[in-house]
């Protein structure tokens, strides 16, 4: 079992609503969990992205305000996009004003496409455009395979509006304020926050993973340091990446520094003396291997790109 | 080496015509056969060469930008008999010849690891040049990194800040014993795939042209490289210092740009 104890919200807090949208894409059921009142997400699967899981592989979702409802992080596919969009308009009247991007990564921005007609303002972090430009062609080709029919009508569509790194914006989604921060190198150089005043909730994105494997596409260093300063946050929930939302995400940001400590220390010293990837690759971190879902798909990745920065501490 | 893009460019046109989504999706066309063409130009080449060379790769590139790869020869270099070059490529990069290296009869045993991108399912392949001339090669398949792996770099503005920076690891050696040494250079390697947002163009394509290892200003190995190389190339090598002496590597870029670093031993 996993290290994250209480992995779904205490019964207090939680206040399951929800909708079942069957998907056109593949008729499973889309349901979505509300937080708090007006936040809700569709937590995704524990899976690689294919065509059965149309890629909705992320914890995508929504706050509704009195004028404004902010989309955040839009799905893995044109497919999942639409039926976000379809869970949104059961929810509220409220038009669609903000399409928030966490980071560039597949599973939360391949549905940017399905709400071109509201005329969002798409956000993200100041180096998300160049993120987009260097890897859409070469997520393109892949994931054309990848998620086949789900694939569809998925478009690459960069923010028209852009955060800077500490220079946090608040929006105004009416008598309902969100704050939006862009971090330094973490899990990639572009990762954006997006915390919900009135209720305390924190939106990770990709900062936080929970029981998924986490998955290092920035900085080791950067985001064991980031993982360390979310813990002295004041929230009441946190809705992370991957995994369920929960009020004990002390805990969760604990577990995750635990596995990128373990890391960074051990391949430490592989380096130290001289050793390569491969050896790294097979020794570091095996007693972490019960504790993280896709931890065979994941884990040797982290490694490589983990050793290669820290050759050059 | 590089001299050869012209062909490429010429080659991909030709397979072009039949292959329409070469570098859309996995290919399902064959490389090799042009690639062979174009590199070696019809002469025979012996496959399967396990006798003379073992080639490392991962099954799967687990990180697209970073994928190891080690050649190691199982027949020792002597004067009479030795390997001049071994050519690496890697059949469906967009530039599929990605490293020449140019060997001294001096090196012992050969055993080089490298690291590289792989953009997609492809053969890695390691073909030997001897000094008479003949050819042999060896190959493993890999097959693509899965999920939002790519091999753009990880953070653009930390490669571009270090760049030029160089670092020569290695244990203390013993003169006369082999040991294993890594010459490693922080340079992003930009492809010409990446985009710049300040200027909102695609940033030139600025990789490191070639990496000169001597010892006492005797060439060890030299390194022909390109685009499919990683970000903050690595060269790790194996060689028996018969004396003390400056173990060098000279660097240069696709700019005309030169970095060097040496170490006593």
């Amino acid at each position: 079992m996993k290290l994250t104890a209480p992995t779904t919200l205490t019964l207090l807090f939680m206040f399951f609503v929800t909708t079942s949208v069957y998907g056109s894409a593949d008729e499973q059921n889309y349901s979505m969990q509300e937080v708090v009142n007006g936040i809700f997400y569709h937590q995704g699967v524990h899976q690689d992205p294919n065509e059965k899981n149309i890629g909705a592989i992320a914890n995508v979702g929504f706050i509704i305000g009195k004028d404004c409802v902010a989309v955040i992080d839009s799905g893995g596919s044109y497919a999942e996009g639409l039926l976000l969009r379809q869970a949104i308009t059961q929810q509220t009247e409220v038009p669609i004003c903000y399409v928030i991007n966490t980071h560039v990564h597949p599973d939360h921005t391949f549905g940017n496409a399905a709400f071109k007609d509201d005329k969002p303002e798409y956000i993200g972090h100041e180096k998300l455009p160049a993120a987009m430009q260097s890897r859409q062609d070469y997520f393109g080709r892949v994931f054309k395979e990848t998620l086949g029919a789900a694939f569809t009508g998925t478009e690459f569509i960069s923010p028209s509006r852009t955060v800077k790194i500490n220079e946090p914006i608040t929006i105004d989604l009416g008598e309902r304020l969100i704050t939006l921060t862009a971090y330094t190198t973490s899990h990639t150089d572009h990762d954006l926050t997006v915390f919900d005043q009135q209720s305390k909730t924190l939106w990770t994105g990709d900062l936080l993973f929970i029981d998924r494997i986490p998955v290092i596409d920035g900085s080791i260093l950067g985001w064991i340091t980031l993982t360390t300063q979310f813990q002295t946050m004041d929230l009441s929930a946190v809705i992370p990446g991957h995994g369920p939302a929960t009020d004990n995400w002390q805990q969760a940001f604990l577990n995750q520094l635990r596995y990128l400590s373990i890391l960074r220390d051990e391949i430490r010293v592989i380096i130290a003396e001289l050793g390569t990837i491969e050896e790294a690759s097979e020794t570091v971190g095996l007693q972490e291997q019960e504790q993280w879902e896709l931890y065979d798909n994941y884990h040797r990745r982290n490694v490589t790109a983990s050793f290669v920065e820290l050759e050059w501490e | 080496m590089f001299s050869r893009i012209f062909n490429l460019i010429i080659a991909s046109v030709i397979l072009s015509s039949f292959t329409v989504t070469a570098h859309a999706e996995t290919p399902k066309e064959p490389m090799w056969p042009i690639l062979k063409e174009i590199h070696f130009e019809g002469k025979a080449i012996r496959e399967d060469a396990n006798d003379l060379l073992v080639i490392e790769a991962p099954k799967r590139a687990e990180d697209a930008a970073i994928v190891p790869i080690s050649v190691k020869s199982l027949v020792p270099q002597t004067a009479d008999k030795y390997i001049t070059n071994i050519h690496i490529i890697i059949d469906n990069n967009p530039e599929p010849y990605s490293a020449n290296f140019h060997l001294s009869p001096d090196l012992g045993l050969i055993d080089i690891s490298t690291r590289m991108r792989v953009d997609q399912y492809t053969f890695v392949r390691a073909i030997a040049e001897m000094n008479d001339g003949s050819l042999h090669m060896v190959s493993r398949f890999v097959k693509a990194s899965g999920g939002c792996s790519a091999p753009a770099g990880k953070d653009a503005a930390a490669a571009l800040a270090r760049l030029g920076k160089m670092q020569i690891r290695m244990r203390k050696p013993t003169v006369g014993e082999p040991v294993q040494a890594q010459v490693i250079v922080s340079h992003p390697n930009y492809n010409g795939l990446q985009f710049d947002q300040q200027s909102r163009l695609y940033i030139d394509a600025h990789y490191i042209k070639s990496i000169n290892i001597s010892y006492n200003d005797k060439t060890l190995i030299e390194a022909d490289t390109g685009i499919s190389v990683s970000e903050d190339p690595s060269i790790r090598f194996t060689f028996t210092p018969e004396s003390s002496g400056v173990l060098k590597a000279d660097v240069k870029d696709s700019k005309d740009q030169s970095f060097s670093l040496q170490k006593n031993i």
